[in-house]
């Protein structure tokens, strides 16, 4: 499903656009800029998944749309707008229309996103009862509904059970239902399998996908699992440190990786491949900055293999490339923009040629090696 | 062929979730079942399974947290059960844990060096004057400033945390280590630093590794052996290459395609397993895996509602508990 709708899906309309989007948590010891100048649009019934690791504010973005921030948190600048309309200018009232109704939410924590001392039944119908003005027998019946959608096995009993009587993959079906069940044009799914068991991430992933079939939402799905990723999304966009360095289609981004970063994440996944040697796993050096103290140019120079003098004091603008790839790398670009028609995917090293590379071992080996 | 470094015959650990009103057990959690599985030195033993399938009971199990209920634990072809308390503490020093959080695993009002000292002084492996030097030893091995010894835990990333309690446990100078789970809190760059860290002190310490994990990628890139777990049970252990090569049981299958790649060239089929993981509270008769498994059909006249299958070697170091497998009938 990822390669085959790419075309059609870039024809539909954008239902959000989000543009320059910051946001800023004022403390006492400084500002952290948790979202920093964040760009990305959604068009009707594609996924576009946010990567990026803990503190890479794919989360903050997330919250900050929905207007679920909480202080010291605080949207800054950007407009965020949902067919047309900007949801930043929204009184609190107009925003609870659009959330859980036109755009809905799965939060990260089956365990501890739903309300101890209500039923699954009283949880569900508030949200249905409020958004689709129906009674309480006709709102138990579409909960029940919705249930049984996302596969729970007799939902007329479960829905009577506390969410402590449920396992994990069920609540987080539970959380699901609850995010769909009043038809959303938009879901964001914030790590909505990272807490559960392989098996029943890969349960969910499909109910997701199926669902995306039968209802034609749009989903942004955010997470750190970049093998996820490639089996559910559209699109992608990778996140370090508050920005976005990279955007592209998902096959393009796992045939051809242009970001160090993007590519130090892909390398680093344990793979599976059949190899006759499992010598050491290709990592990337150091660690996140310290958000309070970020480096003055590209903020991930320090971790970098490829960092030129440049990166260390200047901050690589995101640039356009082609087809709709976006890129903030100084690097890359000079490497790749003259070359591109004849970047064929190499096999061994999924950056392709890269003239410009200063290691002469490229990446994937080399001093990454400890 | 050498000798296991410690082995586990027929172990089972039950806990009681009931009694009726005189007293007798009424309902019984197996979390593991009379298990067998044997660890040889400097090899690392990869345990998979998921939530609630007895992987860190047996891990428990091995460094002297639980009592199993049944069975025994031999430990350099000594019988733990029997041996005097002061061996027995002996062999706590031999094995030691490395935990899942490293947020909730270090004392958060001690220094870093602290913590590590503390195992060093209580078992007064090292002179006084010389627990300093070998703390800040221990601090440089697992990749770590020998300054940061007076920084308490919370001034530390999750990877700094997890290795602090690397290097607490390599304190004891241990010969096994218990990994449970010790790269699934930590984001991906640096799960792939810790795992190389570990990979590196194996050789460097002479170590043996029993890993603990819930997806079979991670335990692919460092184990040499991998054993399989459902409900309590073992149901395939194999050489790596081989369970990845040639995975025998419906379980294993199931897990093997769950993980996402990345490489649409590795992509194969998904098989979906139905439902959750089903209670490990008072288990029906018969394959723990029956009422999840795809492939039941295929087996006709098998025993699988009726009798566990017994773990049979299929080829050489490669064991299945599938009725599917002959030999296992």
């Amino acid at each position: 499903m990822t390669t085959s709708d790419t075309t059609t899906t870039s024809e539909r309309p954008i239902i959000l656009d989000v543009k320059g989007l910051s946001t800023d948590f004022v403390m006492k010891r400084g500002t952290v800029q948790a979202v920093r100048d964040v760009s990305f649009s959604v068009r009707a019934g594609e996924v576009l998944a946010i990567v990026g690791e803990s503190g890479s504010g794919k989360s903050v973005a997330s919250l900050s749309i929905l207007q679920l921030l909480q202080p010291p948190g605080r949207v800054v600048a950007g407009e965020v707008r949902y067919r047309g309309q900007d949801l930043l200018s929204l009184s609190k009232r107009e925003m609870r229309d659009v959330r859980g109704n036109k755009i809905s939410m799965i939060f990260q924590e089956p365990m501890t996103s739903l309300n101890p001392v209500f039923t699954i039944e009283d949880q569900l119908t508030e949200s249905i009862r409020t958004h689709m003005k129906l009674g309480k027998k006709a709102a138990t019946e579409r909960a029940i509904e919705m249930l049984r959608l996302v596969g729970i096995p007799s939902p007329e009993q479960r829905i009577k059970e506390y969410p402590h009587q449920m396992s994990g993959g069920m609540r987080q079906r539970v959380m699901t239902a609850m995010a769909l069940s009043c038809d959303p044009d938009l879901l964001i799914a914030d790590e909505p399998t990272t807490a559960l068991d392989v098996t029943i991430q890969a349960q969910i992933l499909a109910l997701l996908a199926d669902l995306r079939e039968k209802i034609g939402m749009a989903v942004i799905l955010i997470t750190h699992d970049l093998g996820v990723v490639a089996e559910s999304a559209d699109r992608v966009v990778v996140m370090y440190c508050g920005q976005v360095v990279e955007e592209a289609t998902a096959q393009a981004l796992f045939e051809r990786p242009l970001h160090p970063y993007t590519l130090g994440l892909l390398e680093s996944i344990p793979g599976m491949e059949d190899t006759e040697d499992d010598g050491q796993l290709y990592m990337i050096p150091g660690m996140v900055p310290n958000p309070l103290n970020l480096p003055k140019g590209c903020a991930f120079a320090p971790r970098c293999s490829r960092a030129i003098d440049r990166c260390a004091s200047d901050m690589p603008p995101l640039v356009e490339l082609e087809d709709g790839r976006k890129l903030r790398c100084f690097v890359d670009v000079t490497a790749v923009e003259p070359a591109a028609p004849a970047c064929a995917p190499a096999e061994s090293s999924p950056a392709g040629p890269t003239p410009a590379d200063p290691s002469p071992a490229g990446p994937g080996s080399g001093e990454v090696r400890a | 062929m050498t000798e296991p470094l410690i082995s586990l015959r027929n172990v089972s650990k039950h806990f009681t979730m009931d009694r009726d009103l005189l007293g007798r057990t009424t309902s019984v959690l197996k979390a593991v079942d009379d298990l067998s599985l044997d660890i040889y030195p400097g090899e690392t033993f990869g345990l998979v399974g998921e939530s609630g399938c007895g992987k860190t009971t047996v891990g428990k199990l091995l460094v002297d947290l639980y009592e199993p209920t049944a069975g025994e634990i031999v430990y350099n072809g000594v019988d733990l059960a029997k041996v005097s308390a002061k061996e027995r503490r002996r062999y706590c020093r031999d094995i030691q844990l490395i935990f899942q959080d490293p947020y909730a695993s270090l004392n958060p009002r001690m220094t870093v060096g602290d913590i590590i000292a503390e195992p060093i002084r209580v078992n007064r492996l090292q002179p006084v004057e010389k627990i300093d030097d070998r703390v800040g030893y221990l601090l440089n091995a697992v990749g770590l400033s020998a300054n940061y010894r007076n920084r308490f835990p919370h001034e530390f990333s999750g990877g700094q945390r997890q290795r602090v309690g690397i290097a607490r446990a390599l304190a004891m100078e241990p010969r096994l280590i218990v990994c449970d789970e010790p790269v699934s809190a930590l984001d991906v760059s640096i799960q792939a630093q810790v795992l190389n860290l570990l990979d590196d002190l194996s050789e460097e310490f002479g170590l043996t590794y029993l890993f603990i994990a819930h997806g079979l990628n991670v335990v692919k890139h460092i184990s040499d052996r991998v054993g399989v777990m459902y409900l309590g049970k073992l149901v395939e252990v194999a050489p790596k290459r081989e369970l990845y090569r040639n995975p025998l049981h419906p379980y294993t299958k199931a897990l093997l395609s769950a993980i996402p790649v990345t490489n649409p060239a590795l992509r194969t089929k998904r098989i979906l397993l139905e439902g959750d993981v089903t209670s490990p509270i008072d288990p029906k008769p018969g394959c723990r895996f029956a009422s999840r498994c795809y492939a039941k059909g295929e087996c006709v006249g098998c025993a699988c509602d009726d009798e566990m299958p017994p773990l049979v070697e299929v080829s050489p170091g490669h064991f299945v508990a599938c009725y599917l497998h002959p030999g296992a009938q």
